[in-house]
C-alpha cells in the first residue's frame, strides 16, 4: 500500500448502523418504518447478504416468549435467576414484551418457524423453569428475508467497510464514524445524527484449543470491534468479567447442539453415559458443573443421542446439518462420528464476550441507549443478557425506532477534524512499514496469552501477568506491518482484540468475588459477596485515557424474585446420577 | 524484521472446470464473511487466498455452478 495521503470520502446520513448481521438490519428496518424519510445507512465489514452470527440461518429461537407457554414476567424472572440477579430487568422486560410481536413480524416477512397441525407454534422446553425454545427446521433463509426488507425500504448499504472509531460532536453527542475499505484501504467518513452499534460478539478473544485462529464459536469476523469503538468513544461497558464460555463440539468448536437435541431426548453425559446436570441450558452454573466433571476424571463429556430411535436421529441430523453451522455434518463424517453409534465429544470453549449467552456488554437501558447521547448498541455486544438471535432482532427494533425519534430532534453535529486526521494515521500506520511483525503473529500471541492467563478459574497473580504481557504487545504495535488492505483489516482487528483482552483482565480483577458459576470463578475470592458486589461493574475510559471502573446500582426489579427462587440455577447437578435409559 | 511466507493447505477447494469466474462471476468472493477468497487474475478462477476460513459455507451454498467445496481445515479435522 502506498504511503501517500489517504483517499477519503465524507458522506452524510441521519442514522448510521454499524454491522449488518442480525440486530443491525432490524434497527435499520424499524427506523425506516418509523420514518420513511429518514436517511439510513448500514456499514458492514463483510457483505450484508451473508454477514454475522446467522450467515447460514438459525435452527431455532432459544428465548421465545410465546403466550400460553410463558409470560414476560416468568421470562424476566428466569433470566434474573440465571444471571445471579445482576440484570437490568427493565431491559429484559422490554425484550420479553417485544418477543412475540417480533416473531409474528418475522413470520409475516417469511421466516419459517415450526408449527403444529393447527398452525400453532411448536414450543419446546430446555430452560430450567419455563418453555422458550421454538425450532426453525427451515430457518436457513433468515438473512435473505432481512436483505429483501432492507431493499424494499431503501436502506443504503456499504459492504466491506470496517468501522474503526466513532466520531463525537463538541457537546459529546455522537457525530458519526470512520470506516476503512477492507479491499482498497480508502476511508469513508459517515457523519450521522445517531449511530447504532451492532458489531456482534468478541468471539476471537481466546484461542481455540485446536490452535486454528478462525476456528471460533462466533463468526470469526465478530472480533469485538463494537466493544473497542464504544470504549474509545467513552461509553460504559458492563460486567465484562462475565465471560462467554460454551460447551461445544470438541475441535469443531460449534454448538452440538443440546437445545435442538434436548427436546428429542438427547442429553449431556459423562464418560459413563450418565447425566450429571439437570438442565442443558447454557449458564455459568452449567459450565461450572461441566468443568467439575472434567476435573473429576469423568470426562470427556459427551452429547448422547445413541439411545434415540432412528427416525428421531434423522430428524436431528436434518436440522443440525442444514442450518446455522451446516459443516457440522462434514466434520462428523470425517471423524466417523455417527449420532446412532457414538456420542459426540464436547469440550469447554475458549473465552469471549457475548451477551447472547452471558450478561456482559456495552451498557444499554431498555431503549437500547448507551451512556453516550445518540449512540445505541444492540445484539451480542449490548448488555441485555441471554439475548440470542431473537433478542438482537427485538432490541435492534427498539433501537431503530428510538433512534428515528432522536434524529428528529437534533441537527447533524460537527466533528473534530484533528481527531479524524489522527485516526487515519493510526489506521494506516501498519501500511507505512516495509517489514515488521505480521497481524497473524500478533493476534496469535495475544489470544494465546488470553488462554494462559485469563481463563477461569481466574487467579489474581496470573491476570496481573497478562496485563504486563498485553502492555508489551501494545509496545510492539509500533512494528505491526500490513502489506495490503486485507492485512490492514487483520491488523485493525488485532488491535481490537488486544483492547478486549485488556478489558477482560481489568474487569475480572475489579470484581473481587466469584459469581455466574464458571464465568467469573475467582480462586482468590471464591465466595459470592452480595454485600459488596450485588451491582453492575462498569468499565470506561476516563478523561486521562485510563481504563477505569465504577459500580452501578441495580435498578429496582420490575418482577420481584424470592430468595429461594434465586438459587434455582445453583442446583443443576444431578443428586444421584441416574443411569442412561 | 523481514517477513517470510509459508505454505498452507487450502481447505476450500474450487473445481476450475465448473467455476465461471471468467464470465464475471464473483459470488463466492462477495459473500465470504472473512473475505478470504479471490479470483486468480491469470487463470480467471476463484481460489482460497487466505487460511482464515470459518467453515460457514455461504461460498458453497451460493455458488451458481456448485464449484466450491468447503472442507474442514486440517487442524480441526
Ligand atoms: S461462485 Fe462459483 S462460479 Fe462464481 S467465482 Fe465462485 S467458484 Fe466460480
Ligand atoms: S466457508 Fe465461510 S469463511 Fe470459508 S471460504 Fe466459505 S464463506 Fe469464506
Amino acid at each position: 500500500m502506498s504511503g501517500s495521503d489517504p483517499k477519503t470520502e465524507i458522506i452524510e446520513t441521519d442514522l448510521l448502523v454499524i454491522g449488518g448481521g442480525t440486530g443491525g438490519p432490524m434497527a435499520a428496518i424499524k427506523a425506516k418504518e418509523a420514518n420513511p424519510k429518514l436517511r439510513v445507512l448500514v456499514m458492514e465489514k463483510a457483505n450484508v447478504k451473508r454477514s454475522g452470527a446467522i450467515s447460514m440461518g438459525m435452527d431455532g429461537l432459544n428465548n421465545a416468549v410465546v403466550p400460553g407457554y410463558a409470560t414476560p414476567e416468568q421470562y424476566v424472572k428466569e433470566i434474573t435467576v440465571a444471571n445471579d440477579g445482576i440484570v437490568h430487568q427493565k431491559a429484559v422486560m422490554a425484550y420479553a414484551t417485544g418477543s412475540f410481536p417480533m416473531i409474528q413480524y418475522l413470520d409475516k416477512l417469511g421466516v419459517k418457524f415450526e408449527k403444529d397441525g393447527s398452525g400453532e407454534y411448536n414450543m419446546r422446553k430446555v430452560h430450567h423453569m419455563g418453555t422458550y425454545v421454538l425450532p426453525m427446521p427451515e430457518g436457513h433463509n433468515v438473512k435473505k428475508v432481512l436483505y429483501r426488507q432492507l431493499r424494499r425500504l431503501q436502506v443504503a448499504v456499504t459492504n466491506r467497510y470496517m468501522a474503526t472509531r466513532l466520531l463525537k460532536g463538541p457537546d459529546g453527542a455522537i457525530a458519526g464514524a470512520v470506516g476503512v475499505n477492507t479491499r482498497t484501504g480508502e476511508f469513508l467518513v459517515v457523519r450521522a445524527k445517531a449511530v447504532v452499534l451492532a458489531c456482534g460478539a468478541a468471539g476471537r478473544l481466546g484461542l481455540p484449543a485446536s490452535g486454528y485462529m478462525f476456528g471460533t464459536y462466533e463468526n470469526a469476523a465478530n472480533c469485538g470491534d463494537g466493544y473497542a469503538m464504544a470504549y474509545h468513544a467513552g461509553a460504559e461497558l458492563a460486567n465484562l468479567e462475565c465471560y462467554q464460555i460454551n460447551p461445544l463440539i470438541k475441535d469443531y468448536n460449534g454448538p452440538s447442539c443440546a437445545y435442538v437435541t434436548g427436546p428429542f431426548g438427547g442429553f449431556t453425559a459423562n464418560n459413563k453415559g450418565d447425566r450429571f446436570i439437570e438442565c442443558d441450558y447454557w449458564s455459568g452454573q452449567m459450565m461450572l458443573e461441566f468443568w467439575r466433571e472434567l476435573q473429576s476424571g469423568n470426562g470427556p463429556v459427551y452429547l448422547k443421542m445413541d439411545h434415540l430411535a432412528e427416525e428421531t436421529i434423522s430428524e436431528i441430523e436434518t436440522i443440525l446439518h442444514t442450518n446455522e453451522r451446516p459443516s457440522r455434518g462434514r466434520f462428523h463424517e470425517r471423524r466417523g462420528n455417527d449420532y446412532r453409534k457414538r456420542p459426540v465429544e464436547m469440550h469447554i470453549s475458549e473465552i469471549g464476550f457475548c451477551s447472547g449467552h452471558s450478561a456482559s456488554g456495552v451498557w444499554v437501558d431498555e431503549t437500547a441507549r448507551t451512556t453516550i447521547p445518540g449512540l445505541y448498541a444492540v445484539g451480542d455486544m449490548a448488555s441485555v443478557p441471554h439475548n440470542y438471535m431473537l433478542g438482537a432482532f427485538v432490541n435492534g427494533g427498539i433501537a431503530g425506532a428510538d433512534a428515528a425519534e432522536y434524529c428528529a430532534g437534533v441537527d447533524l453535529p460537527a466533528y473534530d477534524e484533528g481527531f479524524l486526521k489522527a485516526e487515519q494515521e493510526r489506521v494506516l500506520a501498519p501500511t507505512r512499514r516495509g517489514d515488521g511483525l505480521t497481524p497473524f503473529e500478533m493476534e496469535f500471541k495475544t489470544r494465546r496469552l488470553v488462554n494462559d492467563y485469563l481463563e477461569p478459574p481466574k487467579v489474581t497473580a496470573k491476570m496481573e501477568i497478562a496485563q504486563r504481557r498485553f502492555a508489551e504487545i501494545r509496545d510492539d504495535l509500533s512494528e505491526l506491518c500490513a502489506r495490503d488492505p486485507h492485512e490492514l483489516l487483520r491488523a485493525l482487528e488485532m488491535q481490537t482484540i488486544l483492547d478486549c483482552a485488556d478489558m477482560a483482565a481489568a474487569a475480572s480483577l475489579y470484581r473481587t468475588e466469584s459469581r455466574w458459576g464458571f464465568y467469573h470463578l475467582r480462586v482468590d475470592h471464591p465466595e459470592t459477596d452480595n454485600e459488596n458486589w450485588y451491582c453492575h461493574t462498569m468499565l470506561y475510559k476516563d478523561e486521562q485515557g485510563r481504563m477505569s471502573h465504577r459500580k452501578r446500582e441495580i435498578d429496582p426489579y420490575v418482577v420481584p424474585v424470592e430468595e429461594e427462587e434465586m438459587a434455582a440455577y445453583h442446583q443443576l447437578r444431578v443428586k444421584t446420577p441416574v443411569a442412561a435409559e | 524484521m523481514p517477513i517470510i511466507t509459508q505454505a498452507k493447505s487450502a481447505a476450500v477447494v474450487v473445481d476450475e472446470a465448473k467455476c465461471i469466474a471468467e464470465k464475471g462471476c464473483t459470488v463466492c468472493v462477495d459473500v465470504c464473511p472473512l473475505d478470504i477468497l479471490a479470483i486468480d487474475e491469470g487463470r480467471k478462477k476463484a481460489y482460497m487466498k487466505y487460511d482464515e476460513c470459518w467453515y460457514c459455507m455461504p461460498c458453497e451454498a451460493d455458488c451458481p455452478t456448485g464449484a466450491v467445496k468447503v472442507n474442514i481445515p486440517y487442524l480441526l479435522r
